[in-house]
């Protein structure tokens, strides 16, 4: 494997040097092999991707470019809709669907060059940090079969660390593309909310979740952030004129930048020991390599969880209203009335973490109980944005942990859904304030397993961020387990 | 701080959100919804007087689209999706109230 | 107490589907009567994934709706309103809640008095449900179908204030408000097609009370005649009720043409709580000052500012019969042509209010000056108002020249000194009723004039033959 696999085979494809037919292959043979073992997958489209990738090949052979991707096999999470493709938000609910309609970012991937190489699992309805909440059961990290991916995006993750797919895109409501990247030792960015188009992102929390890359560099998933990134007039809050771009500054070091290390986040609750090492080690490294690295404070994001547990699960609660048995999805059979047939057809259809935050969000709408909940969540909202306001004038970047350990165990978190939620404690709060943020393969823990940091920036601030995590990958200590020989 | 959630609490609310749970349920949720609630103590207990609520992190508005007709989906392709469909129309199970 | 010592007390809330093109949130046609779900696309249907993107036209006018009604346009946010329901393809309404676009202005009706407006929102309608089953109604049907063409259409909801006593009241109300709808351009209005539909809250109280009665929503009246009807049944109901000892309790009710009842729609257990929270895939509308009064400018004048213009120019009250008619009827262009060519404001309205009315087809194709000739031949007796009826009539029907159609009927305006000499000559031909009215016996004067009438062939000027027979009397 190269340092960039994605933009590698795109470049060995565009000169007519590779054919991505050829290259689809080798990552199928992969998928052959251990897929079984690590379920990834929902849906494997081995037939789809090998007419793209004839198409593709074909295009070269006519002189005509594919564009950047051109080839490069791409894992898709399982809540972006896919025309005619089932898209399943890995719940019964949604088995069998065909969407009539693909999402703009598999539009844009398509459009790209890029090849759909299958649809990746996922917590149902993006809700959950470990992929175990999958109706079609759990995926596991390629890294140690024992342990989860982390979640909810663990499929997409675990697709790019297992080399089935050089990249991926995942979704991130809550730290659900940044916790499992950490997780497998991968990276995973999720850009400013409305940098990249949410239409036909099934929605968990419309107002926190955004669609992002994983890769296995930094420069690849520039490469395919710059691709999604972009004004789409079919999201309300998709913003208007040119993105940010990731590529700009990969190589521009971090000489003079000034980097903060956020001190409720580094001192969360329930880090282990050495996840605070690998981040105070990380921001080390920046200094020395020209940064000039302080300890900043964000008062607020120590509420980030509490309000984040209120807010989602509202949002949830009414974005999954919709799955009622009439139009699509499951509905129970033998029902006596409407009514009965909601209640039976959604109690058939949603898992247990689903209904537990559609009842909790439920209950924070509810009459007598929105301003205790719903609202002061939103005003916390406001405080955790103010917070970061006031830090970002002294710095460029912030610095945290990614997720509070290595990998754990399948089975570990599942009997305690607020230990389960405490996985998100440093993820959370770039997704309240609407901020990008990214995770990035730091070294290993005790377990040999992958530690990620994460590099947060303010609103519209990727080149900033991908300049700093070009670097720290620059910098990174050697990982422990690597899957591919 | 808000009284802890009680069972009959969380049946009202699998009621609203119309879902069916066990008596077991309703119990391990009660329990689950209660711990995260108190975890939430904390927000609960914050000054925020003349805190404006976010809504939205972005600050933008009027988002408009021009009144112009744009091909939608076609008919068969959707209702082939549905549970039950009859003469073009979504058929479901007999309806007992009026809308609201 | 009796039925008088009792005061009803009504608010309506009016919601108007808008004229746009295209749907609130995507661009599926906004058309009525289409086959089922053809217009339709993942918007509107509700598919997992699907966003919003707000229609500029619908907010548009819901500005021009505010505007007419005279109220704040202000910068607006849209809620979700929770509710499981199959003609909701989400089980959530998007709607405007606590920040509406329009707030507080105020109808005013045709006798001068106004009505509050307390907001006009924009939300999106649902689809329809079909019921099938024997009684092709809701209740005994054995399942139901779904069309969801009309769900997204954009609404604008007038909420009213609780201003109204009587239905005659509401439905003098809704009857402007549809007027005024109208004339923004923005609603077509018709409460048959289900595009215009009007709530009643109704409740009563002892007259002179201060505080308000208990009310009850209600629903299903699709005309302004079964509103009034509705209304009074339901106040009826209400006093009876309360004279019984009862209490009223707040609920929604549906009205049934049939029988002429409400009833209770449903059971209390069953309330909605609607867990209303800001539609997090939208952003607040914020219409700038620019956009309001350049809306404001190109609103065309409204029924009660034409209704006084009508009024002004004939002399009348403005809610006057035949004022509202020309209004109504939109005749009030003819009638301001025909005042500026000279005809009287008042004859022209009566004209206007019943002949050009009563063929109101060809009123388009009537030449305003050659109305206002006939008008002013008329006013200066050079027709008499039978005369100038019979060459209205031919100038509706046919078009020309007023005084050339008058002159082939042989209408020859008598002279007033000819006029004069046949009322002489009638009195000497019938002494015995000229000496009882000349005796102040007013009720012999139809026949004298009818006798003048025979005299002259039907040219005579009626009006001046009698100020000349009063004339002759002292
Ligand atoms: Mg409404
Ligand atoms: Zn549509």
């Amino acid at each position: 494997m190269t340092a960039n696999p994605a933009a590698d085979i795109a470049g060995a494809i565009r000169r007519g040097e590779k054919t991505a037919s050829g290259v689809l292959e080798e990552h199928l043979a992969r998928v052959q092999a251990r897929e079984p073992e690590i379920h990834a997958f929902n849906l494997v489209l081995e037939e789809n991707a090998r007419d793209t990738a004839a198409q593709i090949d074909a295009a070269v052979a006519r002189g005509v470019d594919p564009g950047p991707l051109a080839g490069v096999p791409i894992a898709l999470k399982d809540n972006l809709c896919t025309r005619g493709v089932p898209t399943t938000c890995s719940s019964r609910m949604l088995a069998g669907w065909r969407p009539p309609y693909d999402a703009t970012v598999v539009a844009r991937v398509t459009a790209a060059g890029a090849v759909a190489i299958g649809k990746t699992n996922l917590d149902e309805f993006a809700m959950g940090s470990s992929t175990e909440n999958s109706a079609f059961g759990p995926t596991r990290n390629p890294l140690d079969p024992s342990r989860v991916p982390g979640g909810s995006s663990g499929g997409s993750a675990a697709a790019v660390a297992a080399g089935f797919a050089p990249l991926a895109l995942g979704s991130d409501t809550g730290g659900s593309i940044r916790q499992p990247a950490a997780l497998c030792g991968v990276v995973g960015t999720k850009p400013t909310y409305g940098v990249v188009s949410r239409y036909g992102l099934v929605a968990f929390a419309s107002s926190l979740d955004q669609i992002g890359p994983f890769a296995r560099s930094v420069g690849d998933a520039a490469l395919l952030f710059d691709v999604i990134a972009g004004h789409d007039p079919a999201d309300s809050t998709s913003l208007a004129g040119a993105p940010p771009v990731a590529s700009a500054a990969l190589e521009h070091g971090v000489d003079g930048l000034r980097v903060g290390l956020v001190t409720e986040l580094v001192g969360a609750e329930g880090l282990s020991g050495e996840v605070v090492a690998g981040t105070r080690a990380a921001a080390e490294a920046l200094a020395s390599a020209g940064a000039k690295v302080e300890e900043v404070s964000v008062p607020a994001t120590v509420y980030g969880l509490s309000a984040y547990y209120l807010i989602a699960p509202a949002e949830a609660s009414s974005n999954l209203s919709r799955y009622d048995g009439v139009r699509y999805g499951h509905r129970a059979t033998g029902a006596a009335d409407i009514t009965d047939m909601y209640i039976a057809s959604r109690s058939e259809g949603f898992g247990p973490e689903v209904k537990r935050r559609i009842m909790l969000g439920t209950y924070a709408l509810s009459a007598g109980y929105y301003d205790a909940y719903y609202g002061q969540a939103q005003k916390v909202r406001t405080l955790i944005i103010r917070d970061f306001e006031v830090a970002y004038q002294s710095f460029d970047v912030l610095l945290s942990p990614t997720a509070p350990g290595t990998a754990f165990p399948l089975g570990a978190k599942t009997a305690d859904p607020l230990l389960m939620y405490l996985n998100d404690v440093c993820t959370i709060p770039s997704n309240l304030a609407g901020h990008p943020a990214m995770s990035v393969p730091w070294g290993a823990g005790a377990d040999g397993l992958p530690l990620g940091v994460q590099v947060l920036a303010p609103a519209l601030g990727e080149t900033v961020m991908f300049q700093v995590a070009a670097t720290l990958e620059r910098l990174a200590p050697a990982a422990g387990r690597k899957v591919e020989s | 701080m808000a009284t802890p959630i009680s069972t009959a609490d969380v049946a009202h609310v699998a009621r609203l959100a119309r879902l069916a749970l066990s008596d077991e349920e309703l119990d391990q949720f009660t329990g689950q919804l209660a711990a995260v609630l108190a975890h939430a103590a904390d927000i609960e207990a914050l000054d925020t007087a003349g805190v404006p609520p976010t809504a939205h992190a972005l600050p933008i508005h009027n988002v408009l689209r021009d009144d112009v007709v744009v091909a939608g989906v076609d008919r068969e392709e959707v209702l082939a999706q549905a549970p039950a469909a009859e003469s073009g129309r979504f058929r479901v199970p007999r309806i007992l109230g009026e809308a609201p | 107490m009796s039925r008088s010592e009792w005061e009803m007390v009504i608010g309506l809330e009016v919601h108007t589907e808008l004229r746009t093109a295209t749907k609130l949130f995507c661009g599926c046609a906004n058309h009525f009567g289409d086959e089922p779900n053809t217009n339709v696309c993942p918007v509107c249907l509700g598919l997992p994934g699907s966003l919003p993107v707000l229609n500029r036209t619908a907010v548009e006018y819901a500005i021009r709706i505010g505007t007419a009604l005279h109220c704040t346009v202000q910068p607006s946010l849209f809620h979700r309103k929770n509710y499981f329901y199959p003609d909701m393809p989400k089980d959530y309404q998007i709607s405007q809640y606590d920040v509406p676009i329009n707030a507080d202005g105020w109808l005013a009706l045709p006798d001068g008095r106004r009505v509050g407006i307390e907001r006009a929102h924009i939300e999106e309608d649902t689809g329809k449900s079909t019921h099938v089953g024997e009684s092709g109604r809701i209740h005994g049907a054995d399942h139901s179908l779904v069309d969801y063409n009309r769900a997204g259409v954009p609404l604008v909801e007038i909420v009213g204030r609780p201003d109204l006593r009587s239905g005659d009241d509401a439905r003098i109300y809704v009857d402007e408000l549809r007027a005024i709808l109208v004339a923004t351009g923005a609603s077509d209005g018709k409460m048959e097609e289900g595009s215009l539909r009007v709530d009643a809250n109704v409740s009563v109280r002892p007259r002179g009370a201060a505080d308000l009665g208990t009310r009850c929503e209600i629903k299903n009246m699709n005309s302004l005649r079964s509103l009034g009807r509705a209304i009074e049944y339901e106040a009826t109901r209400q006093i009876t009720l309360l004279e019984e000892g009862g209490t009223v309790s707040q609920e929604t009710r549906h009205w049934d043409e049939g029988t002429g009842r409400t009833s209770t729609m449903r059971s209390k257990e069953d309330a909605y709580d609607y867990r209303y929270f800001p539609e997090p895939d939208l952003v607040p509308i914020v219409p700038s000052e620019e956009w309001i009064r350049a809306v404001a400018d190109a609103l065309p004048p409204m029924p009660g500012d034409r209704r006084s213009a009508v009024a002004a120019a004939a002399k009348l009250a403005p809610d006057a019969d035949p004022v509202v008619t020309v209004v109504r009827l939109d005749l009030d262009s003819l009638l301001h042509a025909a005042v500026a060519a000279g005809a009287d404001g008042g004859l022209a309205v009566k004209r206007l209010a019943n002949e050009v009315a009563s063929s109101l087809e060809r009123a388009a194709v009537l030449d305003p000056v050659a109305f206002a000739t006939v008008v002013q031949m008329e006013s200066r007796s050079a027709l008499t108002p039978a005369q100038a009826r019979t060459v209205l009539k031919d100038l509706l029907e046919g078009g020309g020249d007023p005084a050339a159609i008058a002159k082939a009927h042989g209408f020859e305006a008598m002279a007033s000194d000819a006029l004069a000499d046949a009322v002489d000559q009638v009195i000497a031909e019938n002494p015995g009723e000229w000496e009882r009215f000349a005796g102040g016996e007013d009720k012999v004067q139809g026949f004298l004039i009818g006798k003048i009438k025979a005299a002259t062939g039907g040219n005579a000027d009626l009006k001046e033959a009698s100020a000349l027979l009063r004339g002759r009397r002292s």
